[in-house]
């Protein structure tokens, strides 16, 4: 190579014929995939519309959501809000969003109490307990949900006694393979006051952790806060309610026939999925949680007990603050598996959004797309919401790095 | 202030026994069960329930049980516990489905093969591994081939698919196909080029948005809709694609994640050498990222496993649906728990072994490259 | 040391230009990182950049080899001008090794399977070759025992020194080290100082980010200094040490000379 060449600079690029110094410019082959990519997209999605129109045409078919006002006329016997067979189907479908809700928030709660329970466990140094834990959450991991649904399903109702030789919870509550009848409370006037004491408690709690967190910052002096908050939302009420003389009243169910009547019922249908999927999902909460706490380092619990802070206090300000950046992406994902989860009620009966409007609905209307556009829609507005809340807690508590 | 005099020259120090009572069993139980108050209630809890479960669970499935028998009623009759013998009539329905009794070798033939095919895989030194992985190449023809029919051998309609069988078939091809695309999705989705990388997150994101059971709900009701009027395509076929679709979008985070954590001077240094974009990547950042992937990819498989069990919702007989076709049976209604305990078990069977598998190549590669 | 060697590198007589800069700028989002680079280097030359960390001097050898993309001015490297188009590109990383502050071994190869990698792919050179080749390098680097070692089982001296042969195995014109020795323990910088003053004697053309000072000394035909992304000086080592004109060169030396 001469020294000039090596100075005009030209270098392959000059002996190519146009085409390949095209397709070699890096911006320019950039922009010539995404172009095929996008018209390949755009040629599938135009095929496949183009496909549904003839067939729906072949098939004497519209497009059409009119069909949620019309009548369901199907029962669903587990709905929050007034429904009976003369509503629509798109009160049917509220009502199933209503109880996919119920079991996702149910679940969850249940779930997580049950998840830290075996994620400390798992760590305890009780040899026993420790492998009577993992023995769980191996058998719960390795075993389809649906089976286990289907399990805790034929238990209830095959295993549990007929309404007339129901088990009773102190003659108020009973336990029958109808449901688990509850007494359901009526309460008084009075009652409000309760609720208001609560509220107030709450609020009292908030405005006094920011006040002692002001008076350590400025004096050092360190509230009991959790004490107050205790006696704030729990105690003051409750001894308000015992004060007033208890102003609720109980609607106790009562045998009529074949099955009681009154109070409140849990079909055994929904604590069939409710315990499956809490017990479920609770397994893999649980190592999600040792995973977490496990994953502190031993460094940082030496250094804090160290500088003599207590182990107390070395739990609440070095270790959980850590572990729960650990563990808090894969639990709200577990959080988004349960409600998809949930589903599966379809398999046991349990009316939520899949089993109304993407079931029976679908069936009676023949009308697949709209009702399967519907569920899908609803299932991926869940996602995103518990998504979107996840990247909101992670980049509130990212760790400053460089 | 006399400090003591040494008993040995520096150096010359031997090591000594430790103090008696810091080892042996007693200090054991005495650490693990009984080191303090709370852990003492602890373990005599553990102990009640397990006195609770156990005994009761034992006699129920073994001491009370019955292995012999026609029908429910004369199981009752016989014992109080379980019904094995329901299983025991039933258990090639459970196994093959409804293919025809005398195919069945070509289902035990291509389980063999199959068997043979993934220890080559997973076992490095495995016996004549070079002619195995050459059979893991042709596998998937010689199963298709096996299974269905055709070119010499009868045909068998995938109706009559079945049982733990159906299972395996939708397990299998899941996992086979859902690998390399959810990796060509995790690149996709790591690529500068907007539109390919959004394209894939908006793919990625719906299927892992919505559940399982309504992407088969599409696949049964709906998936003819978009295909040219008239075809009619096979349904373990469509549902196939639906699996395959769901667990690559899995798999492809779970990959991303592998990506993500190969440092950038992995694809520099690839880069300063000259390498291209595919051949850095097959060369330098896939084998990492993989290997690194590795426990996720298994776990992805075990959940896509598990799966299988939904095909059930539309109508298809894996061994849940047989039990609950079989459960229909007057003859033997109301032993859902036997039917769903001896699915359970080989489910746990099955996905343990993937799970334990997964542990052990995790425990290897953490030792990183120092063998 | 080996005469055949030193014969092969001085193919290119002195005063051909290997690398010629004019007018660079290079900015991260708003922040301008390389102002007006001008820079030429001759065949053979041995240029060390020094300057405070953040001024710009591991960014200006990563653009040479186009690991970063400058936005404007000319790289023209041994004849090809560095743009967009990707033979070019290639065609420059063919003939320029990169040595990196972190190694950048490939962790799941071989020492040897990491040095054959490139002649076998880019090159499209037999195994064979490309092993005997290796084994070359890996004997001049003076650790052909650990040939068929992982990267993680050898000490960071050694990693090093293997990336200095993978980098020679590509037979490349021009090497561009990259804080070499920064991620070093003290004991093992000089093993791998001495690799890079022996290449240095052969008379590759080299451009070394460093702070190591003695070797500027020794091998350097031009030290650089760079500041918030300029360059403020350059000189021949003796005067560069001796008698910095710039202020802030001055303030840089009796820094890192006071110890």
């Amino acid at each position: 190579m001469s020294s000039n060449t090596a100075l005009q600079g030209g270098g392959p690029v000059t002996r190519r014929n146009p085409v390949s110094r095209l397709w070699n410019d890096k911006q320019t082959r950039s922009v010539i995939v995404q172009i095929i990519a996008t018209v390949l997209i755009f040629a599938f999605f135009f095929y496949m519309v183009q496909n549904a129109i003839a067939n729906l045409e072949r098939l004497g078919k519209d497009f059409d959501f009119a069909f949620l006002s019309a009548p369901a006329s199907y029962d669903i016997n587990q709905h929050l809000i007034e429904y009976d067979s003369r509503s629509s189907h798109a009160r049917a479908m509220t009502v199933g969003i209503i109880n996919t809700l119920l079991i996702a928030v149910s679940g969850i709660f249940l779930a997580t109490i049950l998840g830290f329970v075996l994620g400390v466990l798992r760590l305890s140094k009780n040899w026993l307990t420790n492998k009577l834990a993992h023995v769980y959450i191996e058998y719960v991991r390795n075993v389809p949900l649906l089976l286990h649904i289907l399990l805790v399903h034929g238990l209830l109702v095959h295993s549990l006694p007929k309404p007339k030789q129901a088990s009773s919870v102190g003659d108020v509550a009973f336990l029958t393979n109808r449901g688990f009848f509850m007494p359901k409370p009526d309460p008084e006037p009075l009652f409000w006051i309760v609720g208001v004491l609560f509220v107030i408690g709450l609020i009292f709690t908030f405005l006094f952790r920011r006040y002692a967190r002001k008076v350590q910052d400025a004096t050092g002096k360190i509230y009991p806060v959790f004490r107050i908050g205790v006696i704030a939302v729990v105690v003051i009420p409750s001894v308000a309610f015992i004060l007033l003389g208890m102003p609720v009243n109980w609607e106790i169910p009562e045998l009529k026939g074949f099955n009681y009547r009154g109070g409140m019922v849990i079909r055994p249908e929904f604590i069939a999925l409710w315990l499956a999927l809490s017990f479920y999902t609770a397994a893999f909460i649980g190592e999600i949680v040792r995973a977490g706490i496990t994953a502190v380092s031993h460094g940082q619990t030496e250094a804090s007990l160290a500088l003599g802070l207590p182990r107390k206090r070395t739990l609440n300000l070095v270790v959980i603050p850590q572990a729960l950046r650990v563990i808090v992406p894969p639990l709200a994902s577990q959080y988004l598996n349960l409600t998809k989860n949930s589903s599966l009620a379809i398999a046991i009966g349990y009316m939520d959004i899949t089993a109304t409007i993407g079931g029976i609905s679908l069936n009676q209307t023949g009308r697949e797309m709209e009702c399967m556009l519907i569920v899908m829609a609803l299932y991926l507005t869940f996602s995103l919401l518990i998504s979107t809340f996840m990247n909101w807690y992670n980049s509130r508590i990212k760790l400053v790095e460089r | 202030m006399s400090t003591p005099e040494q008993k040995y020259a520096p150096g010359t120090h031997p090591d000594l026994p430790p103090p008696f009572a810091s080892t042996g069993p007693i200090k054991w139980i005495r650490e693990n069960l009984f080191s303090s108050p709370a852990n003492v209630t602890m373990t005599f809890l553990a102990i009640y329930a397990l006195y609770l479960i156990l005994p009761g669970a034992f006699s129920w499935a073994f001491s009370d049980a019955t292995f012999v028998a026609e029908d429910r009623n004369e199981c009752r009759a016989l014992n109080s516990g379980a019904c094995w013998a329901f299983i025991a009539q039933r258990w090639q329905l459970f196994t093959f489905g409804f293919y025809p009794p005398d195919e069945r070798w070509r289902v035990v033939l291509a389980f063999v093969l199959l068997i043979l095919v993934v220890i080559a895989l997973l076992w490095e030194n495995c016996p004549a591994r070079k002619p195995l992985l050459i059979l893991a190449c042709v596998f998937p023809f010689l199963a298709t081939w096996l299974l269905l029919g055709g070119f010499g051998l009868e045909k068998v309609s995938t109706d009559q698919f079945g049982g733990f069988m159906l299972t395996i078939v939708i397990g299998v091809t899941g996992i086979a196909l859902s690998l390399p695309i959810g990796i060509l999705l995790a690149l996709g989705r790591q690529s500068n080029l907007p539109i390919i990388k959004y394209a894939c997150v908006a793919f990625i994101e719906f299927i892992r948005g919505v559940p399982l059971i309504t992407l088969l709900f599409v696949a049964s009701t709906m998936l003819s809709y978009f295909l040219p009027p008239g075809t009619n395509f096979n349904l373990l076929l469509r549902v196939l694609i639906m699996v395959t679709l769901f667990a690559s979008a899995y798999m492809a985070e779970v990959i991303r994640g592998g990506l993500q954590a190969i440092p950038k001077g992995q694809t520099e240094a690839a880069d300063a050498m000259g390498l291209k974009y595919w051949q850095s990547m097959r060369l330098i950042v896939l084998p990492q990222a993989l290997k690194i992937s590795i426990p996720g990819i298994v776990n992805t498989f075990i959940g896509l496993y598990k799966d299988t069990t939904l095909v059930i919702v539309i109508g298809l007989l894996d061994p849940l649906g047989i039990g609950q076709a079989s459960l229909a049976d007057t003859k033997w209604q109301g032993l859902s728990s036997e039917v769903y305990l001896f699915v359970a078990i080989f489910f746990f069977i099955s996905c343990f072994a993937m799970a334990r598998y997964s542990l052990y190549l995790e425990r290897k590669l953490d030792t990183g490259y120092k063998r | 040391m080996n005469e055949e060697a030193t014969q092969e590198r001085v193919t290119h007589t002195l005063g051909d230009i290997a690398i010629k800069i004019r007018e660079m700028h290079k900015w991260y989002g708003q922040f301008h990182v390389l102002k007006d680079i001008n820079l030429d280097v001759q065949n053979g030359e041995r240029i060390v950049v020094c300057g405070p960390s953040g001024s710009g001097k591991s960014t200006m050898i990563r653009c040479i080899n186009r690991l970063e993309e400058h936005q404007r001015g000319d790289i023209i490297v041994d004849g090809v001008e560095l743009t967009n188009d990707l033979k070019n590109i290639e065609a420059v990383r063919r003939e320029v090794g990169m040595v990196f502050q972190h190694f950048n071994l490939f962790p799941h190869l071989t020492v040897m399977e990491n040095c054959t990698l490139a002649p076998i792919w880019v090159r499209k050179m037999p195994k064979a070759e490309a092993e005997e080749t290796a084994m070359k390098y890996l004997e001049r680097v003076k650790i052909p025992e650990q040939a068929h070692k992982y990267p993680g089982q050898l000490s960071g001296g050694q990693q090093q020194r293997v990336a200095i042969a993978r980098s020679l195995c590509m037979n490349p014109k021009i090497m561009l080290f990259d804080e070499p020795t920064s991620a070093l323990d003290p004991e093992m910088i000089k093993e791998v100082l001495d690799v890079m003053i022996e290449l240095a004697r052969e008379g590759m053309t080299m451009i070394c980010v460093t702070h190591e000072m003695g070797f500027a000394k020794t091998v350097a035909n031009r030290v650089i200094f760079m500041d918030e992304g300029q360059i403020i000086e350059q000189n021949e080592p003796e005067e560069f040490f001796n008698n910095p004109q710039n202020e802030r060169t001055q303030l840089f030396l009796s820094q890192i000379l006071q110890h």
